[in-house]
Parts: structure tokens; C-alpha cells; sequence
């Protein structure tokens, strides 16, 4: 297939008019750069937070700066963490209708389909726009079941005791050097309690948008589900094409509580000057099911490995995630399944698509403690590679300490061969049409497991990226 | 039946496949609503025919030209001809999983007819066609090909022709690996699909699906060449006497 420069940048030029606009900056306080200890304590006092979570902030700080870079995965050493604003604030306050968030934020989002999806299909939407969350709305009938979904400092500030109980306990910042950056500096997200038995069978949806330049978003997500209680989470981001770059790194914690079942879902679209590296994990309990539904399409480099930690007999966790690298970028994505109860399960099951000298790689890990026995896990990754720039990588790792279990591992790496492109193109479809639907039925098991609104645009986001010329 | 109109004509056409000559100067003349079956030994050429007559990019024409109403199409892209009218039933149809039949054919047709046919509007054109094939119509919310056995796959070919209603459909080997009753049911579809305004070149190895597509012409392809043309009766001699005594006879009366 003969991709010529032309069509990259058209299709980058695509991605620009739709999500990579960007608003003159209009912040209303934005950070000096770099990562003082004083850049924290400011932020902590601009949140009106307790102590205990500024001392939380400083022992993050203190980890970051001691972990260093890690070198295992997609190259890091160029982000330029002295660069970046780590907190911009955009306004004074939280709107929870559309009037009360400032003209322009709104006309962002309206461009980007949030308003009307609320009103289509949404049990509650929170838009976070530059570091903080700038709108948030929940259903009433939801909110009177005692459904909590609010901005993270709201929930800190909220219910302090509820969020200290959880907060921190699923991921601490000594896990990792970002979550230890995020630890330090986070801001927005999201704030999510279901009640025991209560169904939120319509998912509620969080937008992220960075808009300025050279800038650090860090949102923390807390998720607790409780008891036989269901939620569906899905998330989004996107953010302008600026020539610097800018950086994501996101900490999402889920506990999911005996019997209850918790789906996450991303649609990652970032512009490719982003750097996306977050950690995502969730505890189950007794006969709790997780499912992280991961998409990611846009980013220069995203590392990025849902987890689950199946604490206790019965539980349950499926990491399904779809990757797409094309020219420039790097997607390191996978799923972590560690076993630490007897009778859990675990399913990873990875898709990546790698074009235009994108790159893609694997990484899944699946770890069986002893005492775990008669537990099952199936790790499956498939990669497409479009053409010969591009590459594709799987680094599975399995560590077994029981032998009473059941596993499966498969990898296929194939690429879209000339005769089947012949074949669909014979029925009539150009070269990247017949790609595009080859691409789309390769994705086809994971993008099923999507709400119809979000398959429809998983779909037409691949296609975009592909090539502008489909449809 | 048959209109004067010449409307597809290959000349002295000449084929390489990483440079070793396979087609070595095919000729063949097909009216509106003519069926032409082309026979042939293994290895003689008959899918390099129609893989270069669709347009497979691993196929060069290196002499020669093919004319579809008047034009040569041998620059056109694949799906440029399936636009002009052209259709090839495969002779190993190819997989395609997670995309189901149903929306990879409207998908196509679209493409094929350049126009805009509505969800509703083309399942009732399939199912019609489905029914008319007698297909299950389970197959239509199946991934397309895959997994099906070789006998679906090629059902599934002449379902694709019926619903895409091409005017020249090139058959490789539509027949190879049914049992008879499919072949009974693949032969009388085709003929059901079959009008005087479409022509059909059908290449099989045996007889019997021309009793279902009955022939205007026979030609006997060998080495890169249409070596022997007749009517339907030279099927029926090729079963009888196999290509060695046939071609024998063929060069003492040419020599
Ligand atoms: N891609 C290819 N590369 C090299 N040689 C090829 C290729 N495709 C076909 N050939 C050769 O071209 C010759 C003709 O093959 P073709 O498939 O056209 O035969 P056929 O008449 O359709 O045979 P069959 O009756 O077995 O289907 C064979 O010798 C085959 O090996
Ligand atoms: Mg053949």
C-alpha cells in the first residue's frame, strides 16, 4: 500500500479541524513551570485541602523525584518535565448547567459532541477542560439512590471519610515514578460511589480536554463500587495540535465490592504531541467482576496497562484494549490480571493496528500467587501491521506459583495481505476503503463490547486516522 | 439470444507473474449474453485469466489489451472495473472476520452502483436474493467467509454476483469442491441470475455444472493459450477422451 506523505498529513489535517482546534488561552491562574515543592503546596492551598492530603502531595513529590525514568518501555527521556505547567485553572467554579461554565470552554465541548451526548445517552457527564473539572451533572433519579459522581476535590471535600478510606490504597505513589508525579500534582477527575445494589445501567461519561500549551494534566480517578451495585464508566480525551508537547498522566482507582461489576471504558484520541502514560488498576472482591475497555488511538507515546487485582474467591477481570500507532507514535498497551484468590479469572485480550511507521507493542502481564488454585486466566494479543514502516511488538509475561490452574496465551502477528485487499477491492471498495473494513472487522470483537454511540465513533475515529479518503 | 455487440474482447494478451510469461497471447470474443467456458489442465492458466482480467496487481500485462465496451481496462484498478460491470467468482474466496455479509455486500454495492441505498431498502435485496439462492439467511449476519466450508464459500460468490448484478462475471472454478446437490443449486442460481443482457466466462474442470450453465462456446486452455474452440460437445469429448488423446488429435489436424 503506498502511503504517500500527503496522506499523513491530510489525515492529521482531518484530526486538527475536528478535535485539534485550540482556544486563545484564557486562564485565569496557570503555574510557573517546573516541580517545585512550592508549585505543590500552592496547588493544595488553591484546593482549600486538609493537611493530610498535602503531606500526601510532598511524599509524592519526594518518590517522583528519587524513581527514576523508567527504561523498559517507549523512550521517555525527552519529555520536558522543566517545561510543562503543571496546573492551569480556568475558572473560579464548577458549573452543573452548561450557562454556568464559561462561553468558550462551552463552545469547546459543544464542538466536541459532549452537550448532546448528555441529552442522548448519558446518566451523567463531568468535562474536565486544562487541570480542573469545569462541569459535572448527574441524573436526579441517580443522585437520589445516593449515587456520588462529583470532581475529585469535590469528593475529597464531600465526603472526607469515604475518600480517605479508598483514596491511595489501590495504587500508592510509590507504584510507579507517574503515579508518584501524579501523587504530587493531581487535579480534576473524577469521584464515583454506587451505593449497595443500586444499577447504573446508563454509563456516565468523563471528558478531558488540555487546550493550553506545553502543559501536565493530571487526573485522579477514585471508583468505588459497592456491593452488588453496577456502573459504566467511559472516558474520552482529546486536546489541540501544538508543535511542543504536552503531557497526560492520569491515576484511576476502582474497588469493586463483593458481587459488584464495574466497566471502565477509554476512548483515548489525544492530538500527537501528547505523552499519556497512566496507571489504571482496580481491586475486586469476592465474586466482583472488573472490565476495562481501553481504546487508544491518538498520543505520541502511551504506556498504559489496565489492571486488576483479584483480592478474593470468584473475582473476575477482562482487559480488553485496542491500539492504534500511526506515523510518530508509540502505543505500549496491554493489561496486568494478578491472582491472588483461588477460583478468579482473568481474560487479556489486545488488538493493535500499527501503519505509516507507527509502532505498536504488547505488554501483559499475568501473575498466579500461591494459594490462587483453580484459577483460569487467557492473555490473546493480535497485531495487524498495515505496511512495512510499521512494527509491532509482544512482551508477555507469566509468573505461576500455583499448579492446580488453567491457562491460555496466544499472540498473532499478521499483516493485511495483497489478496485480500484484491478481493475487496474486485467488490468495488478503493485500497484504504477495503483496508478501512478489514481494519474495522479485525477490531470488530472489542468495538462490540462498546454502547452503539461509542462503536460508531470507535469506528469512524480508526477509519479517520487511516486515511482521510474513506467513507 | 445473443446481441452483435461484441462488448468484451480480449487480444493477444500476454501475462507475467514475477517475470515468468503465463499468459502467452489469449484471445476471446464475448457478446452480450453469451456464456463462454473455459476448460483447461492445472497450472494452464485459466486463474491468471481472471485474476488479470479483474486487475490483481501481482498480474502484469505485458502485451495486449481487454476491451469492455470499447475501452481497455487494463490500467483500471480492480475496483474501477467492479464499477464498470465486471465481477470475478473467486476460486479461493478469501476471509474477511468481523465484517458480516451483510454489511460488507452493501458496503459494496454502494460502491459498485456509486449510490447511496438505504439499511432497509438493501436487506430486503439480499434477503430476496438469499431466498431466490436458497442460503439460509443466517449467513447474512455471519462474518463474511470466515469459518465457512469450502462449498458456503463459494455459494456465498454467487450470492455476491446476484446482489451486485454485474453485466460480465468471470467464474473460477465455481464448482470445484461441492458435492452435486451444490452443484445443482450453485448452477441452477447461476442460471436463475443469468439474463440476456450479462454475459458469463465460466472456467471449470468438469461438465457437469454446464449442464446448469449451458455454454455457447467451449475453449481449451494449455500452456498460456486457447488452444481449441467449440461448442458445448467439446466438454463432453474432453470427459470422454481427457486432454492428452483431445490435444493429440487437436495437433495432427492443425499440423
Ligand atoms: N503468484 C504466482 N507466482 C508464481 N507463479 C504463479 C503465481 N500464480 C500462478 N503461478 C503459476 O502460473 C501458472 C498458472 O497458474 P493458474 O493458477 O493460472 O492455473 P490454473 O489454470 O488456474 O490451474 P488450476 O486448474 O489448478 O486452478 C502455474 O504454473 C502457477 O504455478
Ligand atoms: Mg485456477
Amino acid at each position: 500500500m503506498a502511503v504517500t506523505e500527503k496522506d499523513i498529513q491530510e489525515s492529521k489535517k482531518v484530526y486538527k479541524e475536528k478535535y485539534g482546534f485550540a482556544d486563545p488561552e484564557q486562564a485565569i491562574y496557570k503555574a510557573p513551570k517546573g516541580l517545585d515543592p512550592e508549585r505543590v503546596i500552592e496547588i493544595s492551598q488553591m484546593k482549600n485541602e486538609p493537611e493530610w492530603m498535602l503531606n500526601f502531595r510532598l511524599k509524592s513529590l519526594e518518590i517522583f523525584n528519587k524513581k527514576p525514568v523508567p527504561k523498559w518501555g517507549a523512550d521517555l527521556d525527552k519529555i520536558p518535565f522543566e517545561d510543562l505547567s503543571y496546573f492551569v485553572r480556568t475558572t473560579e467554579k464548577q458549573g452543573t448547567t452548561w450557562e454556568d461554565v464559561p462561553e468558550y470552554i462551552k463552545d469547546t465541548f459543544d464542538k466536541l459532541g459532549i452537550p448532546e451526548a448528555e441529552r442522548k445517552f448519558l446518566a451523567g457527564v463531568s468535562a474536565q477542560y486544562e487541570s480542573e473539572v469545569v462541569y459535572h451533572s448527574i441524573q436526579k433519579d441517580l443522585e437520589a439512590k445516593g449515587v456520588i459522581f462529583l470532581s475529585t476535590e469535590e469528593g475529597l471535600e464531600q465526603h472526607p471519610e469515604l475518600f480517605r478510606q479508598y483514596f491511595g490504597t489501590v495504587i500508592p505513589s510509590a507504584d510507579n515514578k507517574f503515579a508518584a508525579m501524579n501523587g504530587a500534582f493531581w487535579s480534576g477527575g473524577s469521584f464515583v460511589y454506587v451505593p449497595p445494589g443500586v444499577q447504573v445501567t446508563i454509563p456516565l461519561q468523563a471528558y478531558f480536554r488540555i487546550n493550553a500549551e506545553q502543559m501536565g494534566q493530571f487526573e485522579r480517578t477514585l471508583i468505588i463500587v459497592d456491593e452488588g451495585a453496577y456502573v459504566h464508566y467511559v472516558e474520552g480525551c482529546t486536546a489541540p495540535v501544538y508543535s511542543t508537547d504536552s503531557f497526560h498522566s492520569g491515576v484511576i482507582e476502582i474497588i469493586v465490592q463483593k458481587n459488584a461489576r464495574c466497566r471502565y471504558t477509554t476512548i483515548q484520541n489525544w492530538s500527537t504531541n501528547v505523552y499519556n502514560l497512566v496507571t489504571q488498576r482496580s481491586a475486586v472482591y469476592e465474586g466482583g467482576v472488573m472490565e476495562w475497555v481501553d481504546a487508544n488511538l491518538g498520543s505520541n507515546i502511551t504506556m498504559k496497562y489496565p489492571s486488576v487485582y483479584l483480592m478474593e474467591p470468584g473475582a473476575k477481570g477482562d482487559i480488553l484494549s485496542i491500539a492504534y500507532a500511526g506515523d510518530g507514535q508509540v502505543l505500549d498497551a496491554g493489561g496486568k490480571a494478578i491472582h491472588v484468590a483461588p477460583n478468579t479469572s482473568s481474560k487479556i485480550i489486545s488488538k493493535s493496528i500499527s501503519q505509516h511507521g507507527g509502532r505498536t507493542s504488547f505488554r501483559g502481564l499475568l501473575k498466579i500467587y500461591k494459594g490462587a488454585e483453580r484459577s483460569k486466566s487467557a492473555m490473546r494479543c493480535d497485531a495487524l501491521i498495515l505496511d512495512q514502516e510499521s512494527r509491532s511488538d509482544t512482551y508477555p509475561t507469566i509468573e505461576i506459583e500455583e499448579e492446580q490452574v488453567n491457562l491460555g496465551h496466544e499472540a498473532v502477528v499478521s499483516r493485511i495481505g495483497e489478496d485480500q485487499l484484491f478481493y475487496l477491492m474486485s467488490r468495488g471498495l478503493s485500497e484504504s476503503e477495503a483496508a478501512g473494513m478489514i481494519v474495522s472487522g479485525f477490531i470488530e470483537p472489542i468495538v462490540k463490547e462498546l454502547p452503539m454511540e461509542y462503536a460508531v465513533e470507535m469506528n469512524r475515529l480508526i477509519q479517520l486516522q487511516m486515511d482521510k479518503a474513506v467513507g | 439470444m445473443a446481441t452483435e455487440q461484441p462488448f468484451f474482447l480480449i487480444d493477444d494478451l500476454h501475462v507475467e507473474i514475477e517475470e515468468n510469461e503465463i499468459l502467452q497471447g489469449v484471445d476471446l470474443s464475448v457478446k452480450r449474453g453469451e456464456i463462454h467456458a473455459i476448460m483447461g489442465p492445472n497450472g494452464s492458466g485459466k486463474s491468471t485469466l481472471a485474476h488479470t482480467l479483474m486487475g490483481h496487481p501481482s498480474y502484469e500485462a505485458t502485451a495486449g489489451q481487454v476491451l469492455f465496451n470499447g475501452e481497455d481496462i487494463l490500467e483500471r484498478d480492480p475496483n474501477d472495473r467492479a464499477k464498470l460491470g465486471i465481477f470475478l467468482a473467486f476460486q479461493y474466496p478469501l476471509a474477511i472476520p468481523g465484517v458480516s455479509t451483510l454489511n460488507f455486500l452493501r458496503t459494496s454495492l454502494k460502491a459498485v452502483k456509486q449510490e447511496e441505498i438505504s439499511a432497509r431498502q438493501f436487506r430486503k435485496h439480499l434477503l430476496d436474493k438469499m431466498d431466490l439462492l436458497k442460503i439460509s439467511r443466517e449467513f447474512a449476519g455471519r462474518y463474511l467467509n470466515d469459518g465457512f466450508s469450502g462449498g458456503e464459500k463459494k455459494r456465498m460468490e454467487i450470492l455476491q454476483m446476484a446482489v451486485l448484478e454485474p453485466e460480465l462475471a468471470v467464474l473460477d472454478e465455481i464448482d470445484s469442491g461441492l458435492d452435486i446437490d451444490a452443484i445443482r443449486a450453485v448452477g441452477e442460481g447461476i442460471s436463475s441470475i443469468m439474463h440476456p443482457e450479462m454475459s458469463i466466462v465460466i472456467i471449470t474442470h468438469y461438465p457437469r455444472i454446464l449442464h446448469y450453465v449451458k455454454p455457447d462456446y467451449v475453449h481449451i486452455m494449455v500452456d498460456g493459450k486457447i488452444r481449441q474452440s467449440g461448442g458445448f460437445e467439446l466438454a463432453e469429448e474432453l470427459e470422454a477422451k481427457g486432454y492428452d488423446v483431445l490435444l493429440k488429435e487437436v495437433m495432427q489436424a492443425s499440423s
